[in-house]
């Protein structure tokens, strides 16, 4: 029988089946964090159980430590309780933590790949709905809540109904300025964030695998943003390259072995999908959201939507979003006065994200009236930043490079953006209040938040290449 | 787990769609390193002024609606993975939750915590958002057993689609980990079968 991509790395992980229930799922890789695991921990103690499997868990401090000073104590009580708290339960359970000051730590989406610890074919989860980033290598990656983190340390398995699947292609060639943030936003403008709950997804067509790895993460990272609780690209050459050499990926024969493994992960021609989507490349321009959630995005050059088109709830939404955000129906959108921009996130804090900017910026000043933040992944990615003088870059025009963490994306730590301001942000989520209470964002690309950083104002890429 | 069988309560109208985990509870509170009280910060920020005040005009302020049923608009829980999200909603004191479609991870993290998420058509979640708002006192029955949620005024009855398996947790009160700590044999003998690269070495 023809299989999707997923169909066969699901049934390669089928402990056991309930007869008309979910199958047990065997997980190859459980990533923990501060926030989402500490509740979890409680629950082995008051059972008396250990770690199932502490050499395929893996944790580090993301969400809400710092990126000032991260040698110094956290100054922020609640904050340095919960970190204090996972480095006593991984001592407690034996589990390595990649803690602050650690040379892997960094956001938990980031160290995985970079660390050759995630893999082709591999099932993996954490406490955090953007654990999708990893489905970029053709693996089944999805987050999940604290009672299944529990489940997970105490039994590496978890209970999981089959969801239905879905396949978006993306074909031809990518016009100039669109990365593949770009792409994702497209999408989620056209089939909302609403558009692919209940689905699996399988990004396919020559638009994406033309994609480098870190640009394919991009895409699975905000499959959730869609309602899809993952989704997935076939692993190739691309995948395989990245992956040879990592600090922890397999090396010789069992790399070689593995890399034939994994070339039988793809769909089968004539597998069928229970939803197919296609988007032509040459549609997709440089995007940016206007709304308060992900699916709320325009083309860059288009003015804000009217509320012509809706009524009842919708159109109420639809002004209570606007209201928010501070914009009238069809104003021009490019051009509006932003203060903050915030690159970063599990979303775009890669090496390559650094790299963009540092070429666009390089022997520019930011405007005036801009904070400009660029915190990156994990702290390898700052280091290799620094290895390449992209530090100094960013200093010369005017951007702070902070120390890794998830930081001003969901601002648990002390980056936040203020009450009735705007930020740029190449984070994931633009919902009320998520940068800060009465924080505004308009994600975009790094491209994009870069540009909008060096003029002061919502900037189309386009006009700054000429 | 606390078991659930049949819920009878007014309801609280919440007529927005797309309500995401940031809403229901904003990152910031999600500090505290246990389970209990996070109800106080439920929906912080559409309830509570900066200064702490109470917003009036926020429907969970409004002393006419009460009860154990959350009533609310489509794609309710989307975002953030967080089950504080399901913990503020049933520490406020909420065992129900009606939606036209609920967000996968915030539907399992309720299922997980005994909080039902029931799913009707969404001309039905409106009748029920306008009929609820015009009329506080209008009364809703949950039957777990039977799948329906029935109207009280006039005897309507609504089925509703939930997993067997969930079902079964649900109506004893079992959790997923008492199960899967059942299969621990059947898990060994998996694991033991693992290709070498499939195992993690550090």
């Amino acid at each position: 029988m023809s299989k999707t991509l997923f169909d066969k790395i699901w049934q390669k992980h089928i402990v056991n089946t309930i007869p008309n229930g979910p199958d047990v799922l065997f997980i190859d890789r459980h990533f923990i964090h501060e926030v989402t695991s500490p509740q979890a921990f409680d629950g082995l103690r008051k059972r008396s159980i250990p770690v199932s499997r502490p050499d395929l868990t893996i944790a580090t401090a993301d969400h809400n430590v710092p990126t000032i000073n991260q040698h110094l104590p956290i100054s922020e009580t609640l904050s340095r309780k919960q970190v204090e708290m996972l480095t006593k339960n991984c001592a407690e359970f034996g589990v390595e933590l990649y803690g602050l000051g650690h040379q892997y730590q960094g956001i938990v989406h980031v160290i995985g790949p970079e660390l050759g610890i995630t893999l082709p074919g591999l099932t993996l989860v954490c406490g955090d709905s953007h654990t999708s980033t990893h489905g970029a290598f053709g693996s089944i990656a999805f987050g999940i809540g604290t009672s299944e983190v529990e489940m997970v340390l105490a039994t590496q398995t978890l209970l999981q109904a089959k969801p239905k699947q879905m396949r978006i292609s993306v074909e031809g060639e990518l016009n100039k300025g669109v990365r593949s943030k770009d792409i994702i936003l497209y999408i989620l403008a056209k089939i909302s964030a609403s558009g692919a709950t209940g689905y699996f997804i399988e990004y396919a067509g020559s638009a994406i695998q033309s994609l480098s790895m870190e640009a394919r993460m991009t895409i699975c990272n905000m499959s959730i943003e869609l309602g899809a609780r993952g989704g997935l690209i076939a692993p190739d050459e691309t995948t395989f390259d990245y992956i040879k050499g990592k600090e922890f990926a397999p090396k010789g024969e069992v790399f070689d072995k593995a890399v034939s493994y994994w070339k039988t992960l793809h769909t089968d021609s004539v597998a069928k999908f229970d939803k197919e989507l296609v988007f032509k490349a040459e549609d997709i321009e440089p995007m940016v959201t206007f709304g308060t959630n992900p699916g709320m995005g325009i083309k860059i050059s288009e003015n804000v939507p009217g509320s012509e088109h809706l009524d009842g709830s919708g159109k109420e939404n639809f002004l209570k979003s606007l209201k928010y955000m501070g914009l009238s129906e069809h104003q021009a959108f490019v051009g509006t006065p932003i203060n903050y921009v915030f690159i970063g996130s599990c979303t775009n804090a890669r090496i390559e994200d650094l790299r963009e900017v540092a070429e666009l910026v390089k022997g520019k000043t930011k405007a005036e009236n801009v904070t400009a933040y660029i915190v990156p992944g994990s702290r390898q990615v700052r280091d290799q930043a620094k290895r390449e003088g992209l530090d100094k870059i960013f200093i010369q025009a005017g951007f702070e490079l902070r120390e890794p963490g998830c930081s001003a994306c969901l601002g648990m730590n002390e980056d936040k953006i203020p009450k009735g301001e705007y930020c740029v942000s190449t984070s994931n989520r633009n919902f009320e209040g998520r940068q800060g209470p009465g924080a505004r964002t308009i994600l975009a690309s790094p491209l994009t938040a870069a540009a909008t950083a060096l003029t002061g104002k919502l900037t189309d890429i386009r006009t700054l290449f000429v | 787990m606390k078991a659930f069988k049949i819920v009878t309560s007014t309801c609280i109208p919440l007529a927005i769609d797309d309500v995401d985990t940031d809403q229901i509870i904003p990152a910031r509170f999600l500090k505290a390193t246990t389970r209990e009280g996070f109800g106080d910060n439920l929906f912080r920020d559409w309830r509570y002024e900066a200064d702490d005040t109470l917003k009036a005009e926020f429907i969970l302020n409004n002393p006419v609606y009460k009860g154990e049923i959350l009533l609310t608009g489509s794609n309710f829980g989307c975002g953030s993975s967080r089950e504080h999200a399901a913990w503020a909603i049933a520490d406020f004191g909420f065992r129900v939750v009606i939606s036209s479609f609920f967000a996968d991870i915030f539907k399992n993290n309720a299922l997980n915590n005994g909080l039902l998420p029931v799913t009707l058509t969404p001309e039905t979640v409106l009748q029920l958002l306008k009929d609820c708002s015009k009329n506080p006192d209008l009364s809703l029955t949950i039957d777990l057993e039977n799948q329906l949620v029935i109207r009280n005024d006039t005897n309507d009855s609504f089925s509703f689609e939930i997993n067997p398996y969930k079902k079964l947790c649900l109506l004893n009160g079992y959790d997923d980990l008492e199960y899967l700590l059942s299969q621990k044999e059947k898990t060994a003998a998996y694991a033991a079968t693992l290709d070498d690269w499939r195992i993690l070495k550090r």
